[in-house]
């Protein structure tokens, strides 16, 4: 049983990882910064939702499984806000900002 | 090689990289970013140094600083252009590149010279710790052994708000810091505003709690409570209170008064200053670090809002306003 959630975990955390590094590619290549935006989106909710995902299995209880969930929740929160945030400052200030 | 050596190699060469793009950086803006990011990876480095009540102050003290730094980059944008154009000559930036050089040099010397293993007062502080009631060694060394540098620090921290307040024009003095900021309709950042101070309030509060015996402390507890208080500010849902407001100025007191007073009362009672009677240290750390955590708030919240900007009522800015539009000079 320990396997499989040790296989779960790396499966999970890889794939976190891999949303993480997309979006980091995706920060640096797209051509203006709404895309960018969505690309680091990208990292923030599905990257680490993942690793979160990922390292439940490893957590000893409830109440630290509901603390990484909690991390999760306020990133995508901060997240999200600071991208609306940004959004609406480059779309005042043109397309090429 | 464990991959926990190739992390914190990672790390170290991270932080060294984002410092060097911190101050080669060629906008106050993108200095100050990278100043942001460079106090996060310097807490992430004292997590892997299993240090984390000082990983949670650098933290603290990184967000609250960048936050200043970014309101500074912004006054200095207008000027920015000429500023860099005005570059300083040779004999000055060499200057500069030897005092660093030397700076860097010199703390490099004195870490490596240090001899193995590291002189230590860890063992003292874990062997008094019963004394104390305490289970974190760093509440006890800032709240018990080391207690007069606590409240000077405090105290330090309310001289700067005074520094940043005298900087106010004197037609304004005693009116709100900062500029007014109206509440925009569907706003994102209201949402947050809205949604985030429950979450932080207890949070801080927690980890001022939680400090007596795990780590946290009156510092980062405060810093998230003054961070929360600035969220709803710049949603425009509260207001800055005037700085001659009476329970302001209290709560920007209260703090250094209340460890003022129970080191004073230590005279009497173990007969010493800021020595704690057998059987109270824990109530009466607990209850300074509560009154420093309301001082701290308070006065980290009006740093970040600055001198005061707006005059206390309608009738006195109408009189500066004409005083400005005709050219003379406010009355002393």
């Amino acid at each position: 049983m320990s396997f499989v959630l040790d296989v779960f975990t790396v499966v999970a955390v890889a794939a976190g990882a891999f949303f993480f590094v997309a979006g980091t590619v995706g920060l640096l290549r797209f051509p203006d910064s709404l895309c960018r935006l969505h690309a680091l989106t990208k990292a923030d909710n599905l990257g680490l939702g993942l690793v979160v995902l990922g390292l439940l299995p490893q957590v000893e209880g409830a109440l630290a499984a509901g603390r990484l969930i909690a991390v999760w929740l306020l990133a995508q929160l901060a997240g999200t806000t600071v991208t609306q945030l940004l959004a609406r400052s480059a779309r005042r200030s043109g397309p090429l900002a | 090689m464990t991959v926990a050596w190739a992390v914190d190699l990672g790390l170290a060469a991270l932080i060294v990289a984002v410092a060097v793009a911190t101050v080669t950086a060629r906008g106050t803006f993108a200095a100050a970013v990278g100043f942001v990011a460079c106090g996060l990876l310097l807490a992430l480095a004292w997590v892997q140094l299993a240090a984390v009540d000082v990983a949670l102050t650098e933290a603290a003290i990184g967000a609250l600083t960048g936050m200043l730094l970014l309101g500074a980059a912004a006054h200095l944008h207008p000027t920015e252009a000429g500023m860099v154009a005005e570059r300083p000559g040779v004999a000055l930036r060499g200057a500069a590149t030897l005092l660093c050089a030397v700076v860097t040099g010199a703390l490099a010397i004195v870490v490596l010279s240090l001899p193995d293993p590291a002189p230590s007062l860890a063992p003292a502080a874990a062997a008094h710790l019963p004394a104390t009631e305490l289970g974190n060694p760093v509440t006890a060394v800032l709240m018990a052994y080391r207690a007069i540098d606590t409240l000077v620090e405090k105290v330090v921290v309310l001289v700067a708000l005074l520094a940043v307040w005298s900087l106010a024009p004197d037609p304004r003095w005693g009116g709100r810091p900062g500029a007014s900021r109206r509440r925009q309709r569907d706003d994102a950042l209201a949402f947050l505003a809205q949604l985030l101070p429950p979450i932080g309030i207890v949070a801080g509060v927690y980890l001022v709690w939680t400090s007596a015996d795990h780590p946290g402390g009156a510092f980062p507890g405060s810093t998230l409570l003054a961070a929360m208080w600035l969220l709803a500010r710049m949603a425009g849902l509260v207001d800055a209170p005037a700085v001659s407001r009476r329970w302001l100025r209290i709560a920007l007191v209260a703090g250094p008064v209340v460890f003022l007073a129970v080191g004073l009362a230590g005279f009497a009672w173990a007969d010493r200053f800021l020595a704690y009677p057998d059987g109270w240290a824990k109530p009466l750390i607990l209850g300074i670090e509560a009154a420093m955590t309301v001082s701290i708030a308070v006065t980290l919240a009006m740093l970040v809002e600055g001198p005061p900007e707006r005059s206390l009522s309608p009738d006195a800015q109408r009189a500066a306003g004409e005083r400005s539009s005709s050219g003379l000079e406010p009355e002393p």
